[in-house]
């Protein structure tokens, strides 16, 4: 039981090394220019999609490595559920009646 | 009586590392609370920009057309630069967290004046490239705004309510770690002790992931 908790303490508590951080700037900056690149190809209704997955993308890596949600305990996670959730019924809501109103 | 002092002596030998690692619970604990709310804060915000991202999308709904003209004038290349500025500023605020624990004082302390710096690259390229559209009429209530179409009036109503927010966020930020720096500079914030840092952190990256998501829908309609 100590011994789980330890390391559960060490994977928090262990600072990520340069090199990671590194590795993610790396991947926001090529996503970036992907999704400058892409705006100029016409993908018809899936250009605004294509630039939202990117953008999802790049927040995801930011809150788990930048902002160590990753490491972080579980009321984190459960945190970020809840907002996400509440987002989509916010958003899911709003356009059902944006959509069907005329 | 010796062998009690002795005892003793053993007893207090064990109970001050004993101490010592309650006390770094505590702090642990303390920062874990600390971080907590910090989450909660950074919900509250979220929500309000939520909050407009839900206008934007209903408005980019029923004004396609006009949302799409009037996104080709913005600045792309001056909106992509802006987001390279701030995803690097990112980085260096992580690096500073990550050299501080680490017992890097100096560099965390480089690091952090990094990512101050390039905060306020990112406002002066925010003002030439407001400066541009105020001076090409294309500002709130504007009369060559209002001769133009709903939808693109209300594409730069939210253009101006939405990137001005989020820049009177930068500034809060920039303001929160200059303050950060003052503090770790007279070993306020340490090694040990090290969750304002975080916090100013989390703040940070918050304002890059809105910018993340404000990016594409201003700048890249293409």
């Amino acid at each position: 039981m100590e011994d789980i908790s330890r390391t559960k303490e060490s994977k928090q508590s262990e600072p990520t090394s340069f090199g990671i951080y590194i590795l993610v700037w790396l991947g926001l900056i090529s996503l970036t220019a992907v999704t400058a690149v892409v705006s100029g190809i016409d993908l018809a209704a899936f250009t605004i999609v294509v630039a939202l997955v990117i953008a999802l993308t790049k927040a995801s890596l930011v809150v788990n490595i930048f902002m160590r949600v990753k490491f972080e305990d579980k009321i984190f996670k459960v945190f970020l559920g809840i907002v996400g959730f509440t987002l989509l019924v916010i958003f899911s809501l709003t356009f059902s009646d944006v959509f069907f109103r005329r | 009586m010796s062998e009690l002092i002795q005892a003793g002596s053993v007893s207090g030998k064990i109970s001050s590392p004993e101490g010592s690692r309650s006390g770094d619970h505590g702090i642990r604990k303390d920062a874990e609370r600390a971080k907590i709310g910090m989450w909660l804060f950074l919900m509250t915000e979220l929500l309000l920009f939520a909050g407009l991202f839900l206008v934007y999308s209903v408005y980019r709904y029923l004004h396609n057309v006009d949302f799409h003209r009037a996104g080709l004038e913005t600045h792309t290349l001056l909106g992509t630069l802006n987001t390279m500025v701030l995803l690097t500023s990112s980085l260096t605020m992580a690096l500073s967290i990550a050299a501080l624990r680490t017992g890097k004082k100096r560099l965390s302390v480089s690091f952090l004046a990094s990512t101050i710096l390039l905060g306020f690259v990112f406002l002066v390229v925010k003002y030439f490239e407001w400066s541009s559209e105020i001076l090409g009429g294309i500002y709130p209530g504007s009369p060559v705004l209002l001769n133009r179409s709903n939808g693109e009036i209300l594409f730069f109503g939210l253009y101006y309510t939405m990137t001005g927010l989020h820049g009177l966020h930068v500034i809060a930020g920039l303001a929160v770690l200059c303050f950060m720096l003052v503090l770790i500079l007279r070993d306020k914030i340490t090694m040990d002790d090290y969750v304002k840092l975080e916090n100013a952190g989390l703040y940070w990256h918050l304002v890059d992931i809105v910018w993340i998501f404000l990016f594409p829908l201003f700048y890249l309609i293409n």
